[in-house]
């Protein structure tokens, strides 16, 4: 069972991160908008994991990002932070029964498993554009490209966690 | 001391979140104030060797286009050979061909991965160093400019685009020889600003800008786009001059490397200069 959990999860890495650099880094919707779709890694992420392992992937995983596009750094600090955050993500979402043993993400209620990827999406792109833009004299561009993109991500990751949901055991 | 064990234990996630973020971030800084690393970009072998792949396969759905492409630039720069050609036939006494004479070398290359959509934009492109590809050779495309090759790799090279906040390019109006910098708001992604140009000097919806002759990375007078228009900058006494450019900045394929052979002799010249003053 261990060993097929493995290969699952570093499957997801790999796919996640090759149509993230080399699809969804090239939509350019509206000149602006790429859908960041990598954070369904963290979103489907076993939860009763090493943390300390997990946080360690993650950064991995935005670090390669980071290097396919050019901003090094951004996504690596981002997604690292919402992988520090996604227990109390998860309490938040969930209640306290998510540390139950047979908690699974499939069973929950359709409308918190998207509380759970909103948050993780917004989260992340909030530190990412504050860290890109670099400066709060354009706020408003921040916050305009936090909305958009966050609404794009947010669409598309939902369309694939439905297209590729983890079934019911 | 066991107590200190002890909270590192209780807190050791914390810790590592703290100490992941803290290298992120220090990376963020250091690649807004200095050159991008120069390991850690999308030139180096595997990510090259990735976008190569990817590109190799969908270079294929658009080579009609391409080659329409190639061809009209083939047919402009014929037009000028020969004409040139026929004017040269004059005066043939005094104009002698010699090929230490030529000042740019020109290397061909493929955009492998092409961005435009983010503040500080780069370029990948499927020359390297073995193919005589170094830092700081200027990019252009058939209709404009591109950008400057900032790092290189055995295989391929990172170019700054002209949409970076970091690119600062030398450009003038046509027919004047009043020069600003070209620089990039991030606003829209084939809009770009010429700023220092003084009041005093007449702007006119839709005249040319072309590189200008203060860059020793470009040659002079490569079309960059027309004045779409302008306003004046806080102090009153310069133009922000709007430029649409020439070539659309999300859809290049082929580019060429313009090496500048003299460039080493004036960049000599000009660090002397300064040393002296």
């Amino acid at each position: 069972m261990a060993s097929k959990y493995y290969f699952i999860n570093i499957l997801r890495f790999v796919l996640l991160a090759l149509v993230q650099v080399l699809l969804c880094n090239k939509i350019g919707f509206l000149g602006f908008i790429n859908p960041m779709i990598y954070i369904l890694f963290l979103y489907w992420y076993p939860i009763k994991q090493n943390r300390a392992a997990f946080i360690i992937v993650s950064f991995l995983l935005g670090f390669i990002i980071d290097i396919f596009s050019d901003t090094l750094g951004i996504h690596a600090a981002s997604t690292v932070t919402i992988a520090y955050l996604r227990p109390a993500i998860m309490r938040f979402c969930f209640g306290v029964n998510y540390e139950f043993q047979s908690f699974k993400l499939a069973s929950v209620p359709r409308i918190q498993q998207i509380t759970y990827i909103a948050l993780l999406i917004i989260i992340h792109h909030t530190v990412f554009f504050i860290l890109e833009v670099f400066s709060f004299e354009n706020f408003l561009l921040i916050l305009k490209k936090i909305l958009a993109v966050s609404l794009a991500s947010l669409i598309l990751c939902i369309l694939l966690s439905s297209l590729f949901s983890v079934k019911k055991e | 001391m066991q107590q200190i064990i002890n909270f590192i234990f209780r807190n050791k996630n914390l810790l590592l979140y703290l100490f992941l973020l803290f290298i992120s971030i220090a990376l963020t800084i250091r690649s807004h104030s200095y050159h991008q690393s120069k390991f850690f970009n999308s030139a180096n072998s595997i990510t090259g060797g990735v976008y190569n792949a990817s590109n190799n396969v969908t270079t294929y759905f658009n080579l009609e286009k391409e080659n329409q492409k190639l061809v009209q630039e083939n047919m402009r720069l014929r037009s000028i050979l020969f004409n040139k050609e026929y004017n040269q036939e004059v005066q043939i006494d005094s104009t002698k061909f010699d090929s230490t004479l030529i000042t740019y070398k020109i290397i061909a290359a493929r955009i492998i991965k092409n961005s435009y959509s983010n503040l500080d934009n780069y370029i990948t492109i499927n020359k390297g160093s073995k193919d005589g590809v170094i830092q700081d050779m200027g990019v252009i495309t058939p209709d404009g400019i591109l950008g400057i090759v900032e790092n290189t790799s055995q295989n391929f090279s990172q170019v700054q685009s002209i949409l970076n906040r970091k690119s600062n390019l030398n450009a003038k109006i046509k027919n004047t020889d009043n020069f600003g910098s070209l620089v990039w708001n991030t606003k829209d992604y084939n809009i770009v600003q010429l700023i220092d140009i003084p009041r005093r000097i007449p702007v006119k919806v839709g005249d040319t800008i072309l590189t200008g002759a203060a860059s020793s990375i470009f040659p002079e007078n490569i079309p960059i786009g027309t004045i779409k228009g302008w306003n004046l900058d806080v102090s009153k006494s310069s133009y922000s001059i709007d430029i649409v450019l020439f070539n659309d900045m999300s859809n290049i394929k082929n580019v060429y490397l313009v090496h500048n052979k003299d460039r080493a002799e004036i960049e000599l010249l000009e660090s002397q200069k300064t040393n002296g003053q």
